[in-house]
């Protein structure tokens, strides 16, 4: 399946994603490839076939409403690149 | 051109749970913040949600209490995007297969035919973190995260757009606040954000059968700013249309002073969220029985419970309404006939003088310092004659300051009414010697006397002279 540098272009913006144009081209490439195999899936015949959402056969994985500690705001804040007070400091957003 | 609206509501329901949707960090409001987050909520590398049953159960009694169907297996999903509040870049909520499908509530405006609304789905998903402006301790003028809110449960509940008026919607809206806080799954502030509503709001020329382009509008946290924010979207919609303009699909925010909306610029790009199954959280599956479990610990429902006090207690359509417009109001009234089978009575006291005391004093129905029983004790003293109506208000005041039985308070006060006729008789008697004048009126035919001298004998006896008696007695004397 072809894939242009424009749709390369648009999936890199959504994903945030600086690219040059030789990446561009090389992306397109592989992106086309992956999705040229899974368009030969296609053809095979899924009647019956339940879409699968996991790739584990496993169900109703659950945790009970109970409380347990949180790690703390020191440790919470730790990794950020800027904090403002007991804030993660970001530049402003405006609504 | 005539244009008809077009609504449909996307209401946010935060669930009362302890916990948050996928980690065991407390949801509790008003902590410092970022001191109740875990890798899990922070959305830290290698970190695994598991899933709340709470928020499952809860899901669950709200989709049954609004006819959905619950579906026997949903399962997870990434909406994908970046904004500071979001700390994975994606949101785990429900697209394909969410928990419960295909509902409606019933609802009538201003006593209209009741009017079918569906509920296309509810689904499950974690909230975001909040950010804050201009409130920072430290330097520079950025915003602020915080993610104690992230991954607090959510239903969302989005109705087909069935609504063609800002009444409708605001009746819908109500109808569905009264559910989930009945249900015991929210607390319905709409203050705090518990419960919030974004209103997706179109106009098509009248008799046309294609929707127009609709504006979504954000941040109308009151029933009254749904009424304002859906009526100036209206006519904005009409006078851009009648202007030659065309309306544009966007988000638009709106403001409570100037009661108007505007377009959010930030959020104007093209959203492509990229849905795909949360591989971290496996299938959820609710078998038959699971939903019939829930089924059977359903409360009574708002609407069920008016119906059944218009037909096993004879009260008329607006009592029902009002007793049952929140389940302690109705809890309250129930264990009020419990103990005194007089429902009118109890209801009408319920409405009335409760009710005002209660709005005086800023009290709850829950912290109401007479009890039901105590009330009931009050309506048997007047249904039984030892006091009249006028007096039981009295006795209602005593017994609200001092928490004292109405019984206690008759006998310390004397309060007991005066039915034998001999008494009143001569209260009587006096009276119309010291008003000779009034009686020749009344007798040469000036009815509306009689009021007067109703009025003058019930004053003589403080109040306690049982009135039905002093009517008859009076009648009698006076025609002489």
């Amino acid at each position: 399946m072809e894939m242009t540098v424009t749709d390369v272009e648009y999936v890199a913006r959504l994903a945030r994603l600086e690219l040059s144009l030789k990446e561009k081209e090389l992306f397109a490439g592989q992106m086309g490839a992956i999705l040229g195999y899974v368009e030969k899936l296609k053809g095979l015949n899924t009647d019956g076939i339940v879409p699968t959402s996991h790739a584990v056969p496993m169900e109703n994985s659950f945790r009970e409403d109970i409380t347990s500690p949180s790690i703390g705001l020191e440790k919470a804040l730790a990794n950020a690149p800027d904090r403002a007070g007991s804030f993660f400091a970001v530049p402003k957003v405006i609504e | 051109m005539k244009y008809q609206p077009v609504i449909g509501l996307e209401v946010h329901v935060q669930l009362l749970t302890d916990t948050k949707i996928f980690c065991g960090c407390s949801t509790k409001f008003g902590s410092e913040p970022n001191s109740q987050t875990c890798p899990v909520c922070l959305g830290l590398p290698g970190a695994l949600p598991v899933l709340n049953k709470k928020v499952v159960e809860f899901a669950i009694k709200a989709g049954l209490s609004t006819n959905c169907s619950i579906t026997p297996r949903s399962i997870f999903a990434r909406k994908n995007y970046f904004y500071p509040d979001l700390p994975k870049g994606y949101q785990i909520s429900q697209f394909e297969d969410p928990i419960c499908q295909r509902g409606w509530l019933d609802i009538a405006v201003d006593g209209d035919a009741l009017k079918r609304i569906g509920i296309t789905r509810i689904h499950m998903e974690e909230d975001a973190g909040k950010l804050v402006h201009g409130e920072l301790s430290g330097p520079g003028d950025g915003s602020g995260v915080d993610l104690n809110r992230a991954c607090t449960p959510l239903l969302e509940v989005v109705s087909e757009p069935d609504l063609r008026t800002s009444d409708e919607a605001v009746t819908y809206l109500k109808q569905l606040h009264q559910i989930v806080t009945w249900l015991g799954i929210c607390d319905g502030n709409m203050e705090e954000g518990s419960f919030r509503c974004d209103a997706n709001v179109s106009v098509m020329p009248v008799g046309s059968d294609t929707l127009g382009t609709r504006a979504e509008i954000k941040n109308v946290n009151s029933f009254k700013f749904v009424k304002q924010a859906i009526e100036y979207e209206i006519q904005r919609q009409i006078d851009l249309i009648e202007d030659g303009g065309t309306v544009v699909q966007e988000t638009r925010l709106f403001d409570p002073t100037s009661g108007t909306t505007r377009s959010m610029r930030s959020k104007e790009e093209a959203h492509d969220y990229r849905y795909f199954p949360d591989p971290d959280l496996v299938p959820l599956v609710i078998s038959d029985e699971w939903i019939e479990r829930s089924r059977q610990k359903l409360p009574e429902l708002p609407e069920e419970r008016r119906q059944r006090f218009m037909d096993e207690l004879g009260l008329p359509l607006y009592d029902a309404e009002v007793l049952t417009s929140s389940k302690a109001l109705a809890d309250y009234f129930e264990a009020g006939i419990a103990a005194h089978s007089n429902a009118k009575a109890v209801g009408n006291w319920i409405m009335g003088e409760i009710t005002r005391s209660l709005n005086d004093s800023g009290t709850t129905i829950e912290a109401c310092p007479i009890r039901p029983g105590q009330l009931a004790e009050l309506l048997k003293l007047i249904d039984n004659g030892t006091i009249s109506g006028k007096i039981a208000k009295t006795v209602f005041d005593e017994m609200w300051r001092s928490g004292k039985a109405a019984q206690t308070i008759v006998e310390e006060q004397g309060l007991v009414q005066v039915s034998d006729s001999g008494a009143i008789e001569s209260i009587i008697d006096e009276i119309m010697a010291g008003n000779a004048g009034q009686v020749d009126e009344y007798r040469s035919g000036k009815e509306k006397v009689f009021g007067f001298f109703v009025g003058q004998v019930m004053k003589a006896s403080k109040g306690k002279a049982n009135p039905s008696v002093v009517n008859e007695l009076l009648l009698n004397k006076l025609k002489g």
